[in-house]
């Protein structure tokens, strides 16, 4: 099956430099330095384990969580959160997409017409919430009007609401695409077949598609993770930058320069983050069902 | 399930979607409107009359940052990275489909990469190229070469530790559809322009490449609206200029006129351009075909 001259492996050598230069490498290097010291304005390469001690400082402590567990605990409180309502979202929006919409044509508009927005930048995507939900915003105008409230409402806009909206108006589409793709694949004779044998609605959702789509759902389940465990943009902006999170204290660490101290939060981190991952895996063998 | 008789959970579902939609174009519809104030308008609903008075400003510069600068450098890096990702995505593509030692280990690599959290690769990115620096100064130092040490600012840049930064996150995208892309062709083409005599260079030529090349403008549309989109990624390895959203979210917490607003408008636009364009593009290929 030669298309060209080239070895196969030649033709793979610069894809395969970008991902050893920029991202195998920093990795390690990330790796490295984080059992590094530094002084204010240089690095220096000489082994410790005082920024993982530094990290952790204070957590033996049973009286008061540490820092580190405090933010570890309020990242993985929107990452349940954000989760759940985009696996909820995402697989009603799929399913109606798939199985409700009777033309390919219109399957496919109705598609296109979900992933547009998400080619819009992230940032503006966000501030398009300030005049809905501020204080003198839409939501507040309307509730004043109507006579719901007396004050406006504060809790809406940089809260730990405003930050849940924003990551399921963001990355709802990460869950649809993959959950769609697996609906699509169900052969509709299995669905046929279940109503045949006198499963209910409920019943042929719960026993025939869940389990079908699962690979859908692992990996939509796994962008979202990843993507709100690691976030610093969006919980800084529309948490009005007084959210914690982990990824806004490795920002804040490198924007001071502390970088053996931010190497050491991105490995816990990463080791967090693979772990998910890797549990989310065990409920599907993703290698087979590429 | 018949399209005669729709059962009531159809209407359930549509009503989901309907609001679904909304919930996404909403936002960016208010935002759209309200970047149409008149000079009076604020931040937030009445409208103060109508007028492009906002675009204006925003054309003249927004205090000490330099709009139209980082437009041009977001550009630019954007039209770089989409270029990029099309040419290796293709290489890694046509790659996969022979016998490629360690096809496994780069796969996963790409996908790994998908799944990492950014601010962990943009940290990496930006500790290399510190380290870079530190070597290099210390090798002019140790050479003696102190005019071009004077001059040496950083390795860190928009070409370099960005570029880099970027592809990381556009090159995936680009080899999971040169994979399903592969997956659904059909080699009878090319063992017929092989029977014809054709060499493996214009089997190539005059095949594969217009079988793929609506294909291959997706790739691009995606390197170059993944590109133009980014911060997690670029946020610690840019070094000492910044890309436009990198300048968007510095001016969230500090402007606080429909300026902003504006500049969202015309940054979606530029997407939807690039959309359309592509969407263009795709018919035109296949028509010709």
């Amino acid at each position: 099956m030669k298309s060209l001259h080239l070895p196969p492996w030649l033709q793979a050598t610069p894809f395969a430099l970008v991902f050893a230069l920029f991202l195998v490498l920093p990795l390690l290097l990330v790796a490295t330095v984080s059992f590094w010291q530094a002084t204010d304005y240089e690095l220096i390469p000489a082994f410790t384990v005082k920024n993982y001690v530094d990290v952790f400082n204070g957590c033996a402590n049973t009286e008061e969580l540490c820092v580190t567990l405090k933010t570890y605990l309020s990242t993985l409180k929107f990452c349940v959160l954000v989760w759940a309502i985009t696996l909820l979202l995402g697989f009603l929006v799929a399913y109606f997409l798939a199985f409700h919409v009777q033309s390919t044509s219109m399957q496919t508009l109705l598609f296109v017409l979900c992933t547009v927005p998400f080619w819009t930048s992230n940032v503006i995507r966000m501030i398009s919430w300030v005049p809905l939900l501020g204080r003198n915003g839409l939501v507040n105008q309307g509730l004043l009007g109507l006579g719901v409230v007396d004050s406006p409402v504060e809790w809406l806009l940089f809260s730990d609401f405003s930050v849940v909206l924003a990551f399921v108006h963001l990355y709802t589409m990460f869950m649809i695409v993959p959950i769609f793709n697996s609906m699509k694949r169900i052969d509709p004779a299995l669905i046929e077949a279940s109503r045949d044998s006198g499963a209910t609605g409920w019943q042929t959702v719960w026993n025939v598609v869940v389990p079908l789509c699962r690979t859908g759902i692992v990996i939509g389940s796994i962008f979202v993770v990843t993507i709100v465990m690691g976030d610093f943009v969006t919980i800084g902006v529309m948490g009005g930058q007084q959210i914690a999170s982990v990824g806004k204290v490795i920002q804040v660490q490198t924007s001071y320069l502390q970088f053996p101290m931010a190497a050491a939060n991105a490995v816990i981190l990463l080791a967090t983050t693979l772990m998910m991952v890797w549990a989310l895996t065990r409920v599907v063998d993703l290698r087979r069902e590429l | 399930m018949s399209a005669s008789r729709r059962p009531p959970a159809f209407y359930g579902l549509a009503a989901v979607f309907a609001l679904f939609v909304l919930f996404l174009y909403g936002p960016m519809f208010v935002i759209f409107v309200l970047s149409l104030q008149g000079p009076e308008g604020g931040l937030t609903f009445p409208m103060r009359g109508f007028s492009f008075h906002w675009f204006g400003k925003l054309w003249e510069g927004m205090g000490v940052v330099d709009i139209a600068a980082a437009f041009r450098r977001s550009v630019a890096l954007g039209a770089v990275v989409m270029v990029l990702t099309v040419l290796l995505s293709l290489g890694a593509g046509l790659a996969f489909r022979r016998r490629l030692n360690g096809a496994g280990a780069l796969f996963y690599t790409s996908v790994a990469s998908l799944i990492m959290p950014s601010i962990v690769v943009s940290l990496g990115i930006g500790l290399q190229f510190r380290l870079v620096d530190t070597g290099l100064q210390a090798l002019l130092t140790q050479w003696g070469l102190d005019g071009l040490l004077e001059g040496y600012g950083t390795a860190m840049g928009l070409y370099t530790s960005a570029l880099g930064a970027h592809l990381t996150w556009t090159l995936p995208f680009g080899l999971l559809i040169m994979l399903a892309v592969f997956n659904r062709f059909n080699p009878a083409y090319e063992e017929a322009a092989r029977d014809l005599g054709a060499t493996p260079w214009q089997g190539f030529r005059h095949v594969v490449l217009p079988l793929v090349a609506p294909s291959l403008v997706g790739v691009g549309m995606f390197g170059f609206t993944l590109s133009w989109d980014e911060i997690a990624r670029t946020s610690q390895a840019i070094g000492d200029v910044n890309t436009l959203p990198l300048e968007l979210q510095g001016l969230t917490s500090t402007v606080t006129t429909p300026a902003i607003y504006a500049l969202g408008t015309v940054t979606t636009l530029v997407s939807f351009v690039v959309m359309g364009a592509t969407w263009a593009l795709v018919t035109w290929l296949g028509r010709k075909r």
